[in-house]
Formats: C-alpha cells, sequence, structure tokens
C-alpha cells in the first residue's frame, strides 16, 4: 500500500552533509520549517531564551524574534487553547509539551477542539498545528517524565500521530508536519534526543506517513517505533550471531499505521513480534496485531507477540531497566515465536 | 430554599443601565451614547425578531422536529447589544446560546438548525462570516479566541481606529473553568485585543452563580491586571455602548477587557432542562418586569419615536421569519451515511477511506438501503 503523501518534498540541495544529534536535527528542522514559511510559530514552556529543557528550540527566539518563538505561561490546556486559535487565524504553530506526562492538561483542548475543528466545520476551518512531545523512558527522571500516551492519540479521529526514531527522520518529519494542513501530534524519543547520525539535507525523504523497512531479514519480522528502534536493531545484530535473521520495520506514523509494508514482511516471514514502551492494553500494537491477524492470517506461522512496557504506572526510574523492553526480552520474544 | 443558594436579582451599585425596566433613560458618567430612533427601532427588530425565531426553535423541538433547542429568551439585549458593537472585521467566538450574535453576524436561524436536528454540527463558514462555529465544551473557546486574538495583534492589526478585536462569549458556570481563568492570563500577557463577554444569566443548568464564585464575576478581571465592567444585560443600549467601548479599547491595543452582562435565563437551560425542580416562579416573575424588548418599546412609545404600524410590521416580520425557519426545518433532508466520513481531515486518511468503502458496500447490500439523504 502506498502511504499518503500529502506534503511536497522538500530538497536542500547544496547544503552539506554534517553529523547531528536528533535534538540538532530537529532544531534543524524546526529553523527550516520557520525560514520558509513566516507563519510558522513555537510556543511552549521554556522554548525561547533557554531553548527548551532538551534544548531542541535553541537559538530560534534569538533568530526569529518574541512574537514567532513564545516562551508562554505555564499552562498546557493555554499553550494548545491558544495554538487553535492561531491557525484559526492563518498561522502554523508548533506546540512544545515539556514532558509526555504533562500533555493531559492539553488533552481537553486536543480532543475536543484540535482533533475536531476539521470535520465540525466540514473543511472550512484547518487545523495545521504541531503538537511536540517528548516520550518514553530511559532517562533516569521522576514521575510523570517518561510515559508513552501515544495510544490516546491514535485513538482519537482527527489527530494524526507520527514518532521519529533517529535525527535523520527527525529532521525531515518535522519539516513534514509543520507542512501538513491535519494536526499531528509529533512524538520525540527523549532517550535518543544525543543520538548521532549523518544528516544530508539534499536528499529527497520519503513521505511523512509511511513506514520503513530498516533491515531486511527472513527469519522473523519486529515492528517497533520510536526509542524501541533502536533497541531493536541492536537485537538483530546480536540474534546475527545466532544465526537469526531479523527484519525491523520503524513504523514512523501510529495514525494513520502504513501496514503495507508489515504485511509483506510478515506474509514472508510468517512472524512478527512487536516492541513500544506503552502499556500493552488497548494500545497501537494492539491494533497492529489485529490488523495483522486480519491481513495475514495464512501466512501465520505463530502468534504476534509483543515485547511492551507493562500495564502499570510507570515505576520509581531504579525499576525502569526491567519496565522498559531491552534487547534481551526482544530476542526472547523473537525464540518463542520461533519455537512455535 | 437554602439560605445563599439562590441567584439574585440585583445587579449592584456599579451596574451600567442606560435604559431602565420602565424604559427611562438614565445617564451615565463614562458609557452614554447618542442614539437615532432608526438606531433603536433596529435594535427592537433584532430582539424581536430572534426572539420570536427562538421561541419557534423551542415549538420546532417540542413537535419532535429538533432533537434539542437551546433558548436565549431573556438574554436578547446582552447579545443583541454585543453584536451590533461589532465591526465586521472583528470576530466573535460563540458558545452555544448566541443565536442573537450569530444575527448580527449574517448567520440566519436556518442556518443553526443543523446543529439541533443533527445533520451538521455548523454550516456556517467561521472564517468568512468571523463567527465562529458552537463551542459546547464549556470554556473551551477562550482560548482559542485569546489565540486568535494573539494573531490579529502579531499580524499588526492592533493599534489604531481601524484596528481588528476579538470577543468571547461565555456563561457564569465557564468562569470555573481552568480555560477561562488562562484564556484571561493569555490575553493579559500578550496584550490580546479581546473582549471577555460573560453572559451572567444566573443558572449553570441548576446551578446558580454562588455555587461558582464568591465575588461579582466583573471584579474578577482585576486580578488578570484589566478593567472589568458589570452592565445591565437586559438594557440593549448599555451592552451596546459598553461592548463598543470595550471593542475600541482593544482594536487600539488597550485590551483585553471583562464585561459582565447582568441577566436571566428566563427559560430552562435547553429543552431537556426542567428548572421548576431547582428555582421558584417569583424570581421569574420578578425578571418579567426587567424584560430586555419591553422597556424599549416603552421608551419608543414615550419618545414617539415609533407608531402602532411600526410594531404590527415588526410583529409581522417576526410571524414570517418564524414561518420560514419551520417550513425549512421540517423540509431539511437527513445527511447521507457517507457524511460520517466526510472531512475528519484534510488530507484523507487511508483508514476513514477503508471503513467508509466497507460500510458502504455493507448498505448496498440492503434492498432499501438509505437511499434518501443527501451526499
Amino acid at each position: 500500500m502506498a502511504a499518503p503523501t500529502m506534503e511536497k518534498p522538500r530538497t536542500n540541495e547544496g547544503a552539506k552533509v554534517q553529523t547531528v544529534t536528533m535534538a540538532k536535527a530537529l532544531n534543524m528542522g524546526l529553523r527550516a520549517a520557520m525560514e520558509a514559511d513566516p507563519k510558522v510559530l513555537v510556543l511552549g514552556e521554556d522554548v525561547g531564551k533557554l531553548g527548551g529543557v532538551f534544548r531542541v528550540t535553541d537559538g530560534l527566539q534569538k533568530d526569529f524574534g518574541e512574537q514567532r518563538v513564545l516562551d508562554t505561561p505555564l499552562a498546557e490546556s493555554g499553550i494548545i487553547g491558544t495554538a487553535i486559535g492561531l491557525a484559526i487565524r492563518g498561522f502554523r504553530p508548533v506546540c512544545e509539551i515539556q514532558f509526555d506526562g504533562f500533555v493531559f492538561p492539553g488533552f481537553d483542548q486536543i480532543v475536543s477542539q484540535l482533533a475536531k475543528l476539521h470535520f465540525r466545520s466540514q473543511g472550512k476551518v484547518k487545523m495545521p498545528v504541531v503538537v511536540r512531545i517528548p516520550f518514553g523512558g530511559g532517562i533516569g527522571a521522576v514521575e510523570h517524565h517518561s510515559e508513552s500516551p501515544e495510544s490516546y492519540f491514535a485513538h482519537t479521529a482527527g489527530l494524526k500521530v507520527v514518532a521519529c526514531s533517529n535525527p535523520i527522520d527527525a529532521y525531515w518529519m518535522m519539516q513534514q508536519a509543520i507542512a501538513s494542513d491535519d494536526p499531528v501530534i509529533f512524538f520525540e524519543p527523549k532517550r535518543r534526543y544525543w543520538e548521532k547520525a549523518q544528516l544530508d539535507p539534499g536528499i529527497t525523504p520519503d513521505p511523512l506517513f509511511s513506514s520503513r523497512v530498516l533491515r531486511q531479514g527472513g527469519s522473523a519480522t519486529v515492528a517497533c517505533y520510536g526509542p524501541s528502534v533502536k533497541t531493536c536493531l541492536d537485537a538483530a545484530t546480536a540474534a546475527e550471531e545466532d544465526g537469526i535473521d531479523l527484519e525491523v520495520i520503524d513504523l514512523r506514523t501510529l495514525s494513520p499505521l502504513d501496514l503495507g509494508p508489515v504485511f509483506d514482511s510478515v506474509r514472508r516471514t510468517g512472524r512478527l513480534v512487536l516492541v513500544s514502551e506503552a502499556p500493552s492494553e488497548s494500545s497501537v500494537t494492539a491494533e497492529v496485531a489485529t490488523r495483522v491477524q486480519q491481513e495475514c492470517f495464512y501466512s501465520l506461522e505463530a502468534p504476534v507477540l509483543r515485547v511492551t512496557g507493562f500495564d502499570t504506572p510507570y515505576p520509581p526510574s531504579k525499576l525502569e531497566e526491567d519496565f522498559l523492553p531491552d534487547l534481551d526480552r526482544v530476542l526472547h520474544a523473537v525464540d518463542r515465536s520461533l519455537a512455535y | 430554599m437554602i439560605a445563599g443558594l439562590r441567584a439574585t436579582t440585583e445587579g449592584g451599585a456599579d451596574l451600567v443601565q442606560l435604559l431602565s425596566p420602565e424604559g427611562e433613560r438614565v445617564s451615565h458618567p463614562a458609557f452614554d451614547i447618542e442614539v437615532t430612533p432608526e438606531e433603536l427601532r433596529g435594535l427592537y427588530r433584532d430582539m424581536v425578531l430572534v426572539r420570536r425565531a427562538d421561541r419557534e426553535g423551542n415549538a420546532l423541538q417540542r413537535q419532535g422536529q429538533l432533537g434539542i433547542w437551546v433558548p436565549l429568551l431573556g438574554q436578547e439585549a446582552a447579545q443583541i447589544g454585543a453584536g451590533r458593537a461589532m465591526r465586521p472585521n472583528d470576530m466573535a467566538f460563540p458558545s452555544y446560546r448566541e443565536h442573537g450574535v450569530a444575527w448580527c453576524k449574517g448567520i440566519q436561524p436556518t442556518d443553526i438548525l443543523g446543529i439541533f436536528r443533527g445533520t451538521d454540527h455548523g454550516s456556517w463558514d467561521p472564517i468568512a462570516t468571523r463567527f465562529h462555529l458552537y463551542t459546547i465544551v464549556i470554556g473551551n473557546q477562550c482560548l482559542n479566541a485569546a489565540g486568535y486574538a494573539m494573531g490579529q495583534r502579531f499580524e499588526g492589526k492592533v493599534g489604531d481606529d481601524d484596528g481588528e478585536a476579538t470577543i468571547v462569549f461565555f456563561g457564569d458556570g465557564a468562569t470555573s473553568q481552568g480555560d477561562v481563568h488562562e484564556g484571561m492570563v493569555w490575553s493579559a500577557v500578550y496584550d490580546a485585543p479581546l473582549v471577555f463577554y460573560c453572559q451572567n444569566n444566573q443558572w449553570a443548568i441548576s446551578e446558580p452563580v454562588e455555587r461558582q464564585t464568591r465575588v461579582p464575576l466583573y471584579e474578577r478581571a482585576r486580578g488578570y491586571g484589566f478593567p472589568g465592567i458589570r452592565v445591565d444585560g437586559n438594557d440593549v443600549l448599555a451592552c451596546l455602548a459598553v461592548t463598543r467601548w470595550a471593542m475600541d479599547e482593544c482594536r487600539h491595543g488597550n485590551g483585553p477587557v471583562l464585561i459582565e452582562a447582568f441577566t436571566y435565563r428566563m427559560d430552562a437551560h435547553t429543552t431537556s432542562d426542567d428548572p421548576t425542580r431547582y428555582r421558584l416562579s417569583d424570581e421569574l416573575e420578578a425578571w418579567k418586569l426587567k424584560d430586555p424588548i419591553e422597556r424599549v418599546r416603552v421608551h419608543l412609545v414615550k419618545q414617539q419615536w415609533a407608531d402602532q404600524e411600526f410594531f404590527d410590521q415588526v410583529q409581522a416580520e417576526a410571524d414570517e421569519l418564524a414561518a420560514h425557519l419551520r417550513e425549512f426545518c421540517v423540509n431539511m433532508p437527513d445527511p447521507h451515511p457517507e457524511r460520517i466520513f466526510s472531512r475528519v481531515y484534510a488530507e484523507e486518511s487511508p483508514v476513514v477511506r477503508r471503513e467508509r468503502d466497507e460500510f458502504l458496500d455493507y448498505l448496498s447490500g440492503f434492498a432499501d438501503a438509505h437511499a434518501g439523504g443527501e451526499r
């Protein structure tokens, strides 16, 4: 299934290849979008002078001014609610929610207004708003700083939900999300902010709402997103030593899902392991498993297995290494799948 | 009746009033306006027409033509006064009872029916009319309005007499919502050209205003650092004068402003509500003496600004409007099931497309497949 393209791919020929962290790549993506369109605004807590607690907006206020990079009062409903009003006026706001666990005061505005205005007005009002949310665990933080709330948003009609996993995607997906006329909830894996990659701004990126096969293999399929992608790639490297050849797919878009590459892969391997930090019940991985069961029923050699966070509140950080899917838990699930 | 749990009929000493309930002109040091006979006849006509449309909406619900109706009875002056204070470029964010403001923005009562008949969620173009769609989640619109007004400022459309402003409508119950508070914080710190227009109609369904506040609502503005004014919400002249001033303050860059229009919900919260369970009829009788339309009628007669022919003519026009509303309502087609899937996104989602195709295919298997309705 071809992924829909809603945005013109932007290329930046002549720009030089450089090694950047994901935080820097996101920053560059924001900067490029702000340079391309004066209606793009950045708003959030501490995004101005400080450059955001993760420095993703570093230097933007200095270069674009206080009317385009707004240090807002400290209320998430206010950030989202005013972004909606700015969008009605014709702006393209990019909201930063400081941490995943702080999005819930803004949840009402996201679900009640942001997600529904296009449908309510039958397209007369567009909602080109991006809500950036650093998500996931692994940084030893206190409560409310390590959550994976993506399923709430993927469950809400009217929203689009994506998660980047590496600096290159971060750079392109940020610009594509801002160019989208639909609201996009943009999840950034915070423990990967400092991972580095070679960024070539001259290439033509994949469409935003598309998944991607990162590693080809025939033994079993592993599908994942966000912070789990690196975990799964590491697991695939380790499995290689045992002669197990894993295919790894980065879902990238959680709503709408782009499962064509997953179906193709499962039809070849007959086995699927899904990996996510979010609790498993009624989650994105639950939806993927259901769809694969519907589309690949006769190809499956084993039940779809999942490696996820537990269905508990996020634990104190001394326990997070047990809570989060790691290389061993992924390989354990692969072994169980292969043993069927 | 529990002591202290009762809405009040008294607006207090700070109440801005220009036309008394007895139809006498009252002067006010800050907000007096000159009004011509023609202007006052126009305001009277507006109020009679929106009340007549409102009563027809109520009747259409009682007769099963609408699923629900949200009456504005008693709040005609608060809405027409504010609505007529707006200029074409000014933006309004309503809650869901602002049929009178909609009228002033050129949105016909027929445009509103679909929401209450269940055929749409709002049919008008909020961008072209500068009247946002009705917002049902209490208080949400105050933040959306704050953002819009910030946008007006960022675009440089604020600062002189040609400037733009925004007005947001909400009720006394909404003032307890965090979004109203946050809207006031945002508007204040960004100097947004936004008028907060609170119609204090004394009741949030069954809860009296004393369940929302210990201080008069207009006094809350001081805590945010902008002016708050309490106006007689049943006095169309006072509402017009105060709102015009407030919008002008905003367009000149001196916003925001809070207006508390002190009024009364004469009818139920909606047609699903039964006010006899929570309020006494003597309160309603006391407010009937402050009727927003009657005082204008008395004044027009006293001043000899209108004769019987005028009143008869307005009444005939109102009846014609009501008849048209009824005719339109009963002939509204049901939407086609395809509408469920229509324009959920700007860029269609493959998920919605798949579900639509599957469902329409399923429907086509029935002999009497939903043939009616408009695609």
